[in-house]
């Protein structure tokens, strides 16, 4: 079989091994929604504040809440299957629409903090390992333990005291200015401006990470024996560290980048509460602070199916990064 | 080892005696805090929004509450939960690693298929929904914390119980007839206890983060106080009142910090790769 054909195979099985997996999350999406104190109809009777019990029971029958549990679970995959997530109350809108408008936001977020963590990690971690104990190395171990240790919502608020309240430089929150209507090239410079603190204060966290990751990963490498063969074939240490070391440290920190984009998801949440950033994140935390379960549970059925779907996409990258790698 | 032999290891990291330094003073912080703010910190004491003065040291909040009362009586409930949560955490991955690495096979295969699932879930997005669901209160985030952070511990767990099950002394355990139960509680698991509490420590200042972003969110147990609560409810006045985020926030941060640096200074008295001889 020709290598194009065996990936495609391989693919084709690591899709086929995603699907129990999406299965039981959805199931375990459903028996959080059996845990939840009240169903449906309670909902909805408390948003409309007046409902008779007949006129409850009614509902219940037509929405199949009086059916035994296999029959619910049973529609209820139906449903995901058909991309129905339930309705949302509280926003008069599907759940699955309302996170649609709110993914793309998230994911210019996510996106632009994956590429500046990723790439300065890489870049201290690799400054830190080059001058190994000397007082850069330590100033950079230092930087990545204390960002480390940072907790998210601090660090927002924080950049907010400094770069909106004191100085005025940056806008505080949204995503663009309200009322403005820019168009075009102003339009960018907008989301840019309000993109700067957000991005920055969810980096930082992810930063620290993959610089003590890069740096650890260098070290590793330097006592490998194909770097005394370079050694040996009289290589400067200049093209040692860039063509042999390098390439081969890279390969833990990209493997925890598409680990990290789960945690990510979850950090996303507090950044985009503090900064009002119209995403994912500030949907769940307003269904958290208007108790709309339904409306969280689709948000978190969502995330999880997502970061399935980048462990996938992360894997069939893989075989054309890393040859080694045997795709049968 | 002994404990003056362990003492002599762990000093010679600086920045794990400084991490110790840190958490000594954070752990003094929460025995004295009901002898110097005895009675509520929710206890309205002085006019909103005092900036940091002789008489409330670090300010008040909105309300009139003492920030610095809170951050004393927070650090109780954080180095509670921390530590709670991760007891649960540990024992839960260390189960279900040992039984999966010594046994291997279809249990290994089964067990490992449910750690691959928890972890793929988002981590922090399934604490709140469990939080939200189960309503607020200690217990719920002690769960919580502890259902996201095991799977961590199991597979560390797994691998060092896979490492020893072939080993001599195991062996010979299995030929005096010795049971199972014996053989892992009494013999694996003494063995790699030093990767375990060296992530137990690392996982308590997780724990502490998780708790604190939890409140922050407005899903902490609402009868004590903590540091999220703190920050998260101030962070509505930070032009007017910036002493309201800005301490409790170094609080997490300092005492993350040292339990970060003291995990990674038993990391290095612990590991045996790094012993002299």
């Amino acid at each position: 079989m020709s290598l194009g054909a065996r990936r495609l195979k391989f693919i084709f099985w690591r899709c086929l091994h995603a699907v129990p997996v999406v299965f039981a999350i959805v199931v375990v999406n459903f028996l959080l929604l059996q845990l939840m104190e009240g169903d449906a109809v309670d909902a909805l009777a408390g948003e409309a504040a007046s409902a008779t019990p007949e006129y409850m029971e009614q509902l219940r029958e037509k929405f199949g809440l009086d059916q035994p549990l296999h029959v619910q679970l049973f529609v209820y995959v139906k449903n995901i299957v058909m991309l129905d997530l339930g309705y949302s109350f509280r926003h008069e809108m599907g759940v699955m629409d309302l996170i649609m408008t709110r993914f793309w936001p998230t994911l210019l977020l996510m996106l632009s903090t994956l590429v500046i963590a990723i790439s300065s990690g890489i870049a201290l971690g690799l400054l830190g390992a080059m001058g190994l104990n000397t007082w850069r190395d330590t100033a950079i171990s230092i930087l990545a333990l204390v960002s480390y240790a940072t907790p998210l919502f601090w660090v927002g608020l924080m950049l907010i005291l400094l770069f909106s309240v004191r100085l005025g430089w940056l806008p505080t929150s949204g995503m663009e200015t309200i009322g403005a209507f820019h168009e075009g090239w102003t339009r960018v410079v907008d989301i840019a401006r309000h993109m700067i603190m957000p991005v920055t204060a969810l980096s930082l966290f992810y930063m620290a990470l993959f610089t003590r990751l890069m740096r650890a990963s260098m070290l590793e490498q330097t006592g490998m024996d194909y770097v005394t063969t370079a050694r040996a074939k009289g290589l400067t240490e200049r093209r040692i560290t860039w063509r042999h070391i390098l390439r081969n440290a890279l390969l833990p920190v990209v493997t925890m980048g598409g680990v990290q984009v789960a945690n990510m998801l979850g950090g996303s949440i507090i950044i985009e509460s503090v900064f009002a950033w119209p995403g994912m994140g500030l949907l769940a935390f307003e269904a958290l602070f208007s108790r709309d379960l339904n409306l969280l549970l689709g948000i978190f059925l969502f995330a999880a199916v997502l970061v399935v779907v980048v462990n996938l996409l992360i894997d069939v990258i893989y075989t054309f990064v890393d040859p080694r790698i045997d795709v049968s | 080892m002994n404990v003056y032999e362990f003492w002599h290891r762990y000093r010679r990291n600086r920045s794990a005696v400084i991490g110790l330094a840190i958490l000594v003073c954070v752990l003094l912080m929460a025995i004295v805090a009901q002898i110097i703010f005895p009675g509520s910190p929710f206890a309205l004491v002085g006019k909103p929004m005092t900036p940091p003065s002789l008489q409330f040291l670090l300010g008040t909040d909105t309300l009139g509450r003492d920030v610095l009362a809170g951050i004393l009586h927070g650090s109780r409930t954080s180095l509670v939960i921390g530590l709670i949560a991760t007891l649960v955490s540990v024992s839960v991955g260390t189960v279900v690693g040992g039984l999966a690495g010594y046994y291997g096979g279809r249990i290994d295969d089964a067990l490992m298929r449910l750690t691959e699932f928890f972890q793929t879930i988002p981590n922090f997005l399934f604490a709140i929904v469990l939080v939200a669901i189960m309503t607020p209160s200690i217990e719920s985030i002690v769960i919580a914390i502890a259902v996201v952070t095991w799977p961590a511990v199991a597979r560390l767990v797994r691998g060092e119980f896979m490492a020893l099950r072939n080993r001599e002394f195991i062996q010979a355990c299995t030929c005096i007839g010795m049971s199972d139960l014996r053989i892992l509680v009494l013999h694996i698991l003494p063995n790699c206890l030093a990767p375990i509490i060296v992530i137990g420590s690392l996982m308590v200042a997780t724990a502490i983060l998780v708790e604190s972003g939890l409140s922050f969110l407005g899903l902490g147990d609402p009868n004590v106080m903590s540091w999220g609560y703190l920050v998260g409810a101030g962070r509505t006045v930070l032009r007017t009142a910036w002493w309201v985020c800005t301490f409790p926030g170094i609080a997490i941060l300092l005492t993350v910090l040292g339990i970060n640096l003291v995990g990674e200074g038993l990391n290095d008295a612990l590991n045996p790769r790094l012993r002299e001889p």
